[in-house]
């Protein structure tokens, strides 16, 4: 046990690494890089929020991406000229949770009685109803602008601060995408946060209960009624949450970017990462966002081999990621990082 | 009156289509409790192989009848798809039977994936359009208009049901397979080899899958590396609507989903006075999905039994 | 006496199978009841029906004079009414000590903004939950397994830690349904002994079983079900001796 650095040591060095980290990218690999990092936490908020539904109250949610595309409207509602509201950052952000949340409760009430993969096909159900609308509602009324999107969204202002244009502080300095990186750490820390301290609560045991016997769970006196809304309500808040910041982020949305594909890459991140396992989903989100960027290289390793380009690194890329997805699951099913109980039982032998 | 029987003869074409596919996934699930994400893929498969067999062979014997190319194409398509089927249920779901429940699920979407990209550095990214090589005869029936193509779908889709009915009910394959689905452990304690039971129930699936493949792209006159996608989630929502596991149910859920579909397409706009349009058809049809699956949490058909405690 | 759980006319049919038929039998506070009858008589379908899992076609069920019929296996629960399953049903997944907390769940009350910001009384739950679940498995006697996945422990430990499990919720009533199968001798003489212990505790017990030793040494009354009809209650002595149950247990031709 002495071994062992103190906490407050590993704390440091790990918040150093990570307040340096967009600028070593940045040095290292480009800006392209940076962005890619802001992306990546953007999925770390959207897994962790799947995996309460998934992986803790074992719901396969398959239309979750409903709740981040909740949450862009919501934003781009109310802050872009769409209606020529421009409401501050901090007010529209929740907002966007809590109706997000609100969704997750009514879309969630009607599915408590299904199972497994009957379950997974009306949620997918959902998803897909809930773009169709967003796809569809420019007419009669403009409401979503239809196919074309919203455009022009504000970015995040904090009074005077405008979070998109570079400024410079002690010497070096903060361009949009540097900024928007600190932003979306400090929504994701809070969003690791509460995971774990639900994880390790009555309600979070309640959840993996349902999962493991549900039955069981309801003759051990858990409303597994109200919990699976709950866990519905908890994902669906850190979905919405995302999806304001996306907005924000990319200054425009459109339905596209929430089809079901999306809803299956948030799955793919947090079963391949390890379900349940908070480090598993965070490494599943970011190896899976940054894959597919990472496999663009393909182009110069043939240049390098062959000394020619035979196929177009961006038709490649995908190919490879789905070969990716069956090795890994092939040789890890239960995950890149699966829980390790280990930990636990020290942790509980200490305190 | 003959917009209703327009509706109702493209709703009832389409949804044999549908069931076609839907019951490789009711198979498969009635058996390893594992969606097949990758059955839809297996249909693009199909038609895209036929289509590029059948445009090697009008260029190499111009003339040659229309049904003797389409035959020559799905004698090929389905060959390749069981292939495919067979080394897909082998490599990417045989080893993760004990794994994780969504393990396989996820290989299957990785399998997906890849068969797509494999499909679009082959055939590229265009649609391709079907040759003209059926004909293009039009009946008229009470106002409402009939093609040979339609008359031919539907025909085939029924007998290759009942087919499939018959080797269920009335084979030893037919036997092992429902005893299998019934319990694998019993099953492989009674002498049934689930294995080989496993890998046949793929081998019919993907076989059913071709010929619906080549059917989608004889409809719509054309064939694109991403139809797979759609079509299986239809096909996959309609072995849910009908009772997944349930091969009647997969019938059944799938011609009623090709003619909620077609009605909603028609009728939709007066449902809701012109409010929504025709491009929220699929809405209605998901709609329609979650009414029936909320009120009959397993399917049409689907075994109720009181969940045993 | 006082009549802790009265069931009074309970029916309940699947389909066309009637599985109970006016079944009423009284379990008196304090004591230990035996449930009994060859397979398929309808024991654990009346267990189901007086857990909520399932709802009854007719009758009353009543646990200190407060209906439980209609109501949710939760709510079942709660009022004081905890069981075990005959197919052991653990929290695989979770360990040993992790399911008994589950058991805590009704008791206890924190929510989300109390386990995300650890308010003081969540915390203070929280280690008198932990505090119980030791001693629960202290006292079924798998203390050492706390930290095991329940997935992982030999089986008669897992009947024992579904039994910690269903006294976490401080239950009136424990309803255990075989408790003893597949133990062997030196387990079942210690459950004997923790089923006694509980007894003594004052709690009232609900006991389906198969070995009939086990039975007539621990229960002071017993209920033979058979094809869902109660076809007699009482001592054991009585019961033994009653020739409906010797028929019921040997087959008609036995008369």
């Amino acid at each position: 046990m002495t071994k062992r650095p103190p906490r407050w040591l590993a704390f440091s060095v790990l918040a150093l690494g990570l307040a340096a980290l967009p600028f070593l990218v940045d040095l290292g690999m480009g800006r392209s890089w940076v962005r890619l990092l802001d992306l990546a936490l953007l999925y770390v908020i959207l897994a962790l929020g799947l995996n309460i539904v998934v992986g803790y109250a074992g719901l396969l949610d398959l239309g979750y991406v409903a709740f981040y595309a909740l949450g862009a409207y919501v934003y781009a509602w109310l802050a872009s000229p769409q209606f020529g509201l421009h409401l501050p950052f901090w007010a529209v952000l929740p907002l966007g949770a809590m109706l997000a949340a609100l969704f997750g409760v009514l879309l969630g009430t009607p599915t408590l009685r299904l199972r497994g993969d009957y379950l997974a096909i009306v949620t997918l159900g959902f998803g897909e109803i809930i773009r169709i609308f967003m796809n569809n509602l420019n007419a009669p009324v403009n409401i979503t602008n239809g196919p074309q999107g919203i455009n022009l969204i504000d970015p995040v202002r904090l009074g005077a601060f405008n979070l998109s244009e570079p400024h410079r502080l002690f010497g070096l300095t903060f361009t949009g995408i540097h900024l928007t990186y600190y932003l979306f750490l400090l929504f994701t820390l809070l969003v690791i946060f509460v995971s774990m301290r639900l994880e390790d609560s009555r309600i979070g045991r309640a959840w993996v209960a349902i999962r493991e016997d549900e039955i069981a769970a309801a003759a051990t006196g858990i409303n597994t009624r109200n919990l699976k809304l709950l866990a519905f309500a908890m994902g669906a808040t850190f979905g919405g949450l995302a999806g304001g910041l996306f907005a924000s982020f990319q200054g425009f949305i459109s339905p596209e970017s929430f089809n079901l594909m999306e809803s299956i890459m948030i799955l793919c991140m947090i079963v391949l990462g390890g379900m349940g396992h908070i480090p598993g989903v965070i490494f599943g989100a970011v190896v899976l966002t940054l894959l597919p960027e990472a496999l663009r290289y393909t182009g110069d390793w043939q240049r390098d081999l062959f000394g020619h380009v035979y196929i177009d690194p961006a038709d490649l890329r995908m190919l490879l990621f789905g070969v990716a997805l069956v090795a890994v699951m092939l040789y890890r099913p239960a995950g890149l990082l699966p829980s390790t109980r280990r930990r636990r039982e020290f942790a509980d032998a200490q305190g | 009156m003959d917009i209703f029987l327009q509706q109702l003869i493209n709703g009832l074409v389409l949804g044999s289509v549908y069931a076609l596919v839907a019951l490789g996934y009711t198979m498969v699930y009635g058996i390893l409790e594992l969606i097949n994400f990758a059955h839809g893929e297996i249909t693009m498969i199909g038609a895209m192989v036929a289509l590029a067999v059948i445009g090697a062979l009008t260029l190499a014997a111009p003339g040659a009848p229309g049904v003797l190319l389409l035959g020559a194409g799905l004698a090929v398509a389905i060959p390749v798809c069981v292939a495919l089927g067979l080394v897909i249920e082998r490599v990417a779901y045989r080893p993760l039977r004990h794994a994780p429940r969504l393990a396989p699920l996820i290989t299957a979407i990785g399998v997906s994936i890849v068969l797509q990209n494999v499909a679009m550095m082959i055939w590229g990214k265009q649609y391709i359009p079907f040759p003209g090589i059926l004909p293009q005869g039009r009946h008229e029936i009470l106002g409402a208009t009939v093609s040979d193509v339609q008359v031919a779908i539907l025909v085939l889709a029924v007998i290759i049901m009942l087919m499939l009915i018959l080797v269920v009910q009335k084979t030893r394959l037919g036997r092992a397979m429902r005893a299998t689905a019934q319990s694998r452990q019993v099953a492989s304690l009674m002498g049934v080899d689930v294995n080989r039971v496993i890998a046949a129930t793929f081998a019919i699936g993907s076989a059913l899958a071709a010929v619906a493949g080549v059917m989608v792209s004889a409809y719509y006159g054309l064939a694109h590396y991403y139809m797979g996608f759609l079509l299986g989630l239809k096909a996959f929502s309609a072995a849910v609507l009908g009772g997944i596991g349930n091969l009647g149910g997969a019938m059944l859920g799938g011609l009623l989903l090709g003619l909620i579909e077609s009605f909603g397409a028609g009728y939709i706009g007066d449902l809701t006075g012109g409010f929504l349009g025709s491009n929220y058809q699929d809405v209605f049809a998901f709609f329609v999905l979650i009414a029936v699956l909320v009120f009959r949490p397993s399917g049409l058909l689907g075994a109720r039994g009181a969940e045993r405690a | 006496m006082s009549a802790l759980l009265t069931v009074s006319g309970v029916s309940k049919t699947f389909g066309g199978l009637q599985a109970l038929s006016d079944v009423s039998l009284q379990v008196n506070a304090g004591e230990i009841f035996g449930l009994i009858g060859p397979n398929g008589a309808g024991k654990t379908t009346l267990f189901n029906a007086l857990t909520g899992l399932y709802t009854v076609d007719r009758g009353e069920i009543r646990l200190e004079g407060v209906r439980l019929d209609g109501r949710k296996p939760h709510e079942v629960l709660k009022a004081g009414l905890a069981r075990t399953f005959q197919n052991i049903r653990l929290f695989a997944e979770m360990t040993a000590l992790e399911n008994v907390l589950v058991g805590r769940h009704a008791r206890t009350r924190s929510g989300v903004l109390g386990a995300v910001l650890r308010l003081p009384a969540t915390r203070s739950e929280e280690a008198d939950s932990r505090a119980r679940a030791h001693a629960l498995l202290e006292r079924v006697g798998i203390a050492q397994h706390a930290q095991r996945l329940a997935k992982n422990l030999p089986y008669g430990d897992q009947r024992r830690l579904e039994i910690a499990r269903a006294l976490a919720s401080e239950p009136t009533l424990l309803a255990l349904d075989e408790p003893a199968a597949g133990m062997n001798k030196a387990e079942r003489s210690a459950l004997r002994d923790l089923l006694l212990q509980l007894q003594a505790d004052g709690l009232t017990l609900l006991l389906i079983e198969h070995d009939v030793k086990l039975v007539m040494g621990l229960c002071s009354r017993l209920a033979v079900l058979d094809y869902g009809v109660k076809i007699a209650e009482g001592t054991p002595d009585v019961v033994s001796r009653d020739p409906k149950v010797v028929a019921a247990y040997l087959g008609d031709e036995a008369l």
